[in-house]
């Protein structure tokens, strides 16, 4: 499966959306911060893997499946819910590489320098999230037919 | 307060670009990949290690591959439901994010108790 990288979909973006996303990732990092200072450096680390993005985004993608659909004259409310499976779907394998970073940082930042560590991590995070990506779309996986929501469908 | 700043700012700007590179991207579970992106990490650790070091760091980091099992299961499970049941994404993924929590804080408490 090819994948594509829309730049257009950026003017699709209301602003309200992109002052929710800053708000939202500033008061979690925030937050993230205050936890490890108020219960210690093991309980705040929790939070360096909050689902910050994934709601939200979750909710646009929804909102946004539903109006494409609604201009074609068509009721999209189930799809839209379907894509939002399908990008929870593709979070929970991308969760996979998260932990791969999280290792990395912890096997590394006392002995090397930070820079090269979140390099590093950062590759493993894509490499890893990406391979449990491809193996879930090959064909040791692939579904034939209908999806589990029981209609055919291919989410954009 | 200079450092929170810093962290706000710093991290509403990573997080915004990882939600817009998410947007961008096709198919819808590609860009879901993009959802579970070490955005937090990547905003924070560096200011973490400047204040505190890196041991702490590494210790933060620590906790962090046990709330990324956390999120599995919150993602799985928000999937899960979006797929099979009638409900809006936004009552599933807030309804559903004590899942990770509890997932996240069991492992911390279970593997403490180990040690």
């Amino acid at each position: 499966m090819m994948v594509q990288c829309k730049i257009s979909a950026i003017k699709g973006i209301q602003l309200h959306e992109w002052i929710t996303r800053f708000l939202f990732g500033g008061a979690v990092c925030v937050l993230a911060g205050l936890m490890a200072k108020w219960f210690g450096a093991e309980f705040g680390g929790l939070f360096l893997a909050f689902p910050a993005i994934f709601p939200a985004g979750a909710c646009l993608v929804e909102a946004h499946e539903r109006k494409h659909k609604a201009r074609a004259g068509f009721d999209g409310t189930q799809r839209g819910r379907t894509v939002a499976g399908v990008d929870a779907a593709g979070a929970a394998m991308g969760c996979v590489g998260l932990a791969g970073f999280a290792l990395v940082c912890w096997l590394c930042l006392r002995h090397w320098s930070a820079a090269v560590v979140f390099a590093l991590a950062t590759a493993v995070w894509f490499a890893v999230s990406l391979a449990v990506w491809r193996l879930r779309k090959s064909r040791l996986f692939r579904r034939r037919g209908r999806n589990a929501a029981g209609h055919a469908f291919r989410p954009s | 307060m200079t450092e929170y700043i810093i962290r706000f700012l710093v991290g509403g700007a990573v997080v915004s670009f990882f939600a817009v590179l998410a947007e961008m991207l096709r198919p819808k579970s590609f860009a879901g990949l993009f959802s579970a992106a070490p955005s937090i990490a990547l905003a924070t650790i560096g200011i973490t290690i400047a204040r505190h070091g890196a041991a702490y760091a590494a210790i933060e980091s620590r906790s962090m591959i046990l709330a990324a099992v956390g999120f599995l299961v919150y993602a799985s499970a928000c999937s899960w439901v979006l797929m099979r049941r009638k409900v809006r994404a936004l009552t599933v993924t807030t309804v559903l994010l004590p899942v990770w929590f509890g997932v996240s804080i069991g492992l911390l408490w279970i593997l403490g108790a180990a040690r």
